[in-house]
């Protein structure tokens, strides 16, 4: 079984990604902003992390740098959900080096499948 | 006191001077020697020996005579301040070295013109020199107790003079461009009038408080002696216009004299300077005539009926006294006035004379051919002769004519054929019709009256013929007797010369102006001179000329007299300033004008035209061309000014727009900022409702528990979107202005106790104890009700949201002041950083500092509660600690009181 892990300030959104995932056989994991994220990454090393940009405290962006300074998380992949759509933000995001930038409103079914795929 | 060591100090004294002068001349540019108290002090060269003697001498004689010549300066010189200041804008732009060289420029530029003032000045300057030395070589006599030898060689003050004669041709002419500062003697010429000042006021002083018991005393025992009376009142209508004449070329002396034109215009640093002269120059001639009066009667109490000469009672009475000290520093004071007034008189006389009639009439030819060093040198050296001659003329006139008259008489005498030269001068500065014809005229026939009203009956005076010319006229016609012309008989001889004089002057001046206008030269320079102002900065603009000259003919001339080096920079300084090209090869009128300036200081005026006009072709213009092109120019200068005027002011302007567009472009990134921070918080409910959506519809089997959850989900984000909406319209409505605030009196604390009604059930959520200070007292206000109640809701929900979970309290309390109540909402709930205790009034505040962070709330609540507030002309603001929470407090005007 697959662990992800969403990092969404958004009950919610949060809600709704935890359900349609949960029920595409994940195990789920949730944050509510980037320093919650950290902690349970450090405890649950997930495949795959869902994660909102403009959050209290801690911001996507710099929990992804988090993550990418910590060599345990080397494998997990990173996906951005995000209200910020515009083009500077999208590149920025995948120059941090996150796998993907997905922007909000989006569609669940197409979600899950693209984080099928990432993590196959 | 021995002649030897009277000499001996004397050698003493004048090598001090001759120090001084080269000392500054090496700083002729420091504070020292260049400032305001410089100049000024240099202008008292006014101040001569007839002053240091010959006023004690007339006030001793007549009484109250003395003072016309002090009191005219001392009226005009307030003048100064505009009419000084012309003329010395003129004489720097045209490199102007002499009060001839002004006067023919003016007309013209007219070589004869030129001669003639040179000739009067020298007429009217020589005598005064030789005055000078007679009082030097009185004095001496009088101070070692001798005798004039009647053979000039075996007088001491022969040598005294030759050795003035050598230093100041010696220092008087270093500089072959006479233009240039002479710092060096005009800075020993300040020293100088400082001491002969202070020692005039020191044998003042000697006289009043120690030889006599001071002003009273003097008074008291001179009011007994004979005709103290009748010489010490003004009298009658015929005495004032005595004054008035004297006063009046005294005016005319303090600008014209050559000594004065030299120290007051040609060494003349910075305009500024005048602003100190026109106090402290009065206030010097003040100040000299405080002790004449007392030494004058002193003199005659002390020497009654003994026969002295009065002009030298500052030295007989120390000397009565068996007082050598003093004796000594009243003959260095008058020393010192005497040779001040010879230097710098023999200075400017020189300077004319080579460039206004040895120059232009004489060796100019030979000066063309010849390399510069040797024309340099040649210049210089003439000068130097000149000085030399006019000093050695000055003690041969006072040997052979002067011996007997009185110092003032002489001194009026050069005044008034100085004052010849009034008319064409201030005519000059201020009439443009005023023409060289009539300049002429004027001063010829001036003169005329004045060589028949004064120095014949002078030069009979000194040969002592027995001719009847003076009492009763020539061949017997009393209407021609010299000193009552016309049967004006109740003038004193001076004042009656001057009045003849400068009547005849003025009026012929006038009558020939009016009848034979100039040429297209003369009247080219009356626009100059008298529209200085407006040519100053670009006076070669103002130059007409039509003609054929190649610039390259003109510079080789120009290096014959000044070198190749100097040309060269000063060709590269005028085609900057007039942005020419580099290869013209035509000269044009500026050019002319330009080159001409350039060796008026070597030459003079008359000789640098001469000189120009060999090497171009020059064609006439008619009157009416130069008054069209001078038209033209004028008409240029104004519109340049006007153009500086509008590029001053597009500046502005477009410094202005540059502000104004900062500000839209702020404006625009806020704007954007704000679009973007309200898309972002537009999109997140969308999101959740699409979401909520898409499982929903996908999934049919989903259990009814879970279906409400979602459905639920989509509702309130619904609302939160609305809400939303509501509040940027809100909001914006506000900034446009269209928002409408409805006051009405209202019971505050009723509006809070309505507003946390509303609240209740969230408030017994969170369990949260709520203090209401002082609340049942009834607090009116004029305020929107509706709109308050919106400002305390999100006061309310955010202090109810950011409370303690535990223990939370609110705590809220109304103040009333004359002039505001308050409203204080206390929440013991964590701190607001204080850097953000602005901003969190800010709309999306979190947005500006760092965008990625999410705002709190809708981020849009205290935006719109400080516009509320704002509306209804109150304040708003958040005050955080770490122990004691945060509050936000907001007021609003208490009209209650201010109605009362």
């Amino acid at each position: 079984m697959k662990k992800i892990l969403i990092v969404d300030d958004e009950p919610n959104i949060v809600m709704s990604l935890e359900y349609t995932f949960k029920k595409n056989n994940f195990e789920v994991f949730i944050a509510r902003d980037g320093q919650e994220a950290l902690d349970t990454l450090q405890n649950h090393h997930p495949d795959i992390i869902i994660l909102d940009v403009m959050m209290p405290m801690v911001d996507g962006y710099s929990t992804l740098e988090q993550i990418k300074k910590n060599p345990e998380l080397e494998n997990c992949k990173v996906v951005f959900l995000s209200a910020k759509n515009k083009e500077q933000d999208i590149q920025k995001g995948l120059a941090l080096g996150a796998n993907l930038y997905i922007t909000k409103p989006f569609s669940l079914k197409k979600l899950v499948e693209q984080v099928q795929e990432l993590i196959n | 006191m021995s002649s030897l060591g009277l000499l001996l100090i004397l050698a003493i004294y004048v090598v001090m001077l001759f120090y001084i002068a080269h000392w500054s001349e090496k700083r002729s540019h420091s504070k020292w020697t260049n400032n305001p108290y410089v100049y000024s002090f240099s202008l008292a060269v006014y101040c001569t020996a007839w002053t240091y003697y010959g006023s004690i001498g007339l006030a001793a004689q007549t009484g109250l005579d003395y003072l016309p010549i002090y009191l005219g300066p001392i009226i005009i010189i307030p003048t100064w301040i505009i009419i000084l200041k012309r003329i010395i804008r003129i004489s720097r732009v045209n490199k102007i070295t002499s009060i001839a060289d002004f006067i023919s420029l003016r007309y013209g530029n007219s070589r004869s013109l030129g001669a003639l003032v040179t000739l009067i000045s020298i007429f009217g300057i020589v005598p005064y020199i030789a005055l000078q030395l007679k009082a030097i070589s009185d004095t001496f006599h009088v101070v070692t107790k001798t005798q004039a030898s009647s053979n000039i060689f075996t007088d001491n003050t022969t040598y005294i003079c030759i050795a003035l004669a050598l230093f100041a041709s010696y220092y008087g002419n270093k500089y072959v461009d006479a233009s240039e500062k002479r710092r060096g003697i005009v800075t020993a010429i300040a020293i100088e009038s400082i001491l002969k000042l202070v020692f005039f006021l020191i044998i003042g002083i000697y006289v009043t408080y120690f030889v006599f018991d001071g002003f009273d005393d003097i008074y008291k025992q001179a009011s007994v002696l004979e005709d103290f009376d009748k010489k010490n009142t003004i009298g009658n209508l015929t005495n004032g216009l005595n004054w008035f004449f004297l006063c009046l070329i005294s005016m005319f002396a303090i600008f014209i004299l050559p000594r004065q034109f030299h120290t007051a215009i040609v060494e003349n640093n910075q305009e500024k300077h005048i602003r100190t002269a026109i106090w402290l120059l009065p206030l010097y001639l003040l100040l000299f005539n405080i002790f004449v009066f007392p030494i004058a009667w002193g003199g005659n109490i002390l020497f009654e009926n003994q026969g002295l000469n009065s002009d030298t009672y500052s030295l007989l009475i120390p000397q009565y006294f068996n007082n050598n000290f003093l004796t000594v520093l009243v003959f260095l004071g008058g020393f010192s006035a005497a040779i001040s007034m010879i230097i710098v008189s023999s200075i400017t006389l020189a300077t004319m004379l080579s460039n206004n009639l040895l120059i232009p009439y004489g060796f100019i030819g030979s000066l063309k051919n010849t390399s510069p060093e040797k024309n340099i040198k040649r210049i210089v050296l003439s000068r130097k002769i000149g000085i030399f001659s006019l000093i050695i003329l000055g003690y041969i006139i006072y040997r052979v004519f002067i011996l007997d008259y009185t110092l003032v008489s002489i001194g009026l005498v050069s005044f008034v054929i100085i004052a010849q030269l009034a008319p064409a001068f201030f005519g000059g500065l201020f009439w443009r019709r005023g023409s060289k014809k009539g300049a002429v005229t004027g001063i010829i026939l001036g003169f005329s009256v004045c060589f028949y009203t004064l120095l014949i009956p002078y030069a009979l005076g000194t040969t002592n013929s027995g001719s009847t010319f003076v009492q009763e006229g020539p061949w017997g016609i009393a209407l021609l007797k010299p000193f009552q012309l016309f049967g004006l008989d109740y003038l004193e001889p001076i004042p009656q010369a001057v009045f003849w004089s400068l009547l005849v002057n003025f009026l012929s001046y006038m009558a020939v102006s009016v009848s034979f206008s100039g040429n297209y030269r003369e009247r080219n320079y009356a626009e100059m001179f008298v529209d200085i102002d407006k040519y100053i900065t670009n006076h070669e603009n103002a130059y007409v000329w039509k003609g054929t000259a190649n610039i390259s003919d003109i510079q080789k001339i120009l290096e014959r007299f000044l070198g190749i080096e100097r040309t060269q920079r000063a060709m590269t300084i005028f085609k900057l300033k007039y942005n020419i090209d580099k290869d013209n090869k035509i000269a044009d009128a500026r050019f002319i004008k330009f080159a001409e300036n350039l060796l008026t200081g070597h030459i003079g005026t008359a000789s640098a035209k001469i000189v120009i006009a060999s090497v171009t072709k020059e064609d006439k213009i008619s009157l009416p061309e130069v008054l069209r092109i001078l038209e033209e120019s004028k008409e240029n200068i104004v519109i340049n000014k006007k153009l500086t005027e509008n590029s001053n002011e597009l500046k502005k302007i477009s410094e202005q727009l540059q502000i104004a567009n900062k500000e839209l472009i702020n404006k625009d990134i806020q704007k954007d900022e704000f679009l973007d921070t309200v898309t972002h918080e537009l999109r997140t409910p969308i999101t959740a409702i699409r979401a909520a959506t898409e499982i929903l519809h996908d999934d049919e089997n989903i259990p009814a528990e879970v279906r409400q959850k979602f459905l639920q989900n989509i509702i309130s984000e619904s609302d939160r979107l609305n809400r939303l909406i509501d509040k940027i319209l809100d909001l914006e409505k506000f900034e446009t202005g269209k928002q409408k605030i409805y006051l009405s009196k209202n019971n505050l604390s009723q509006t809070i106790n309505n507003t946390l009604e509303s609240l209740q059930q969230l408030i017994a959520n969170k369990n949260i104890y709520v203090d209401f200070k002082n609340q049942s007292r009834e607090i009116k206000a004029f305020y929107d009700e509706e709109r308050i109640i919106q400002v305390l809701h999100n006061l309310f929900s955010n202090a109810i949201k950011f409370c303690e979970s535990i223990a939370g309290k609110i705590t809220i309390q109304l103040i009333e002041n004359p002039d505001f109540v308050s409203v204080s909402i206390h929440n013991n709930g964590k701190e607001i950083n204080p850097e953000d205790l602005e901003a969190v009034f800010d709309k999306f505040y979190q947005s500006r500092n760092q965008n990625i962070k999410k705002p709190i709330g809708s981020g849009l609540g205290l935006a719109i509660c400080k516009k509320i507030i704002e509306h209804h002309k109150g304040k708003i603001w958040a005050e955080s600690s770490k122990s004691n929470g945060t509050t936000i407090t907001f007021t609003l005007p208490n009209y209650n009181t201010s109605e009362k």
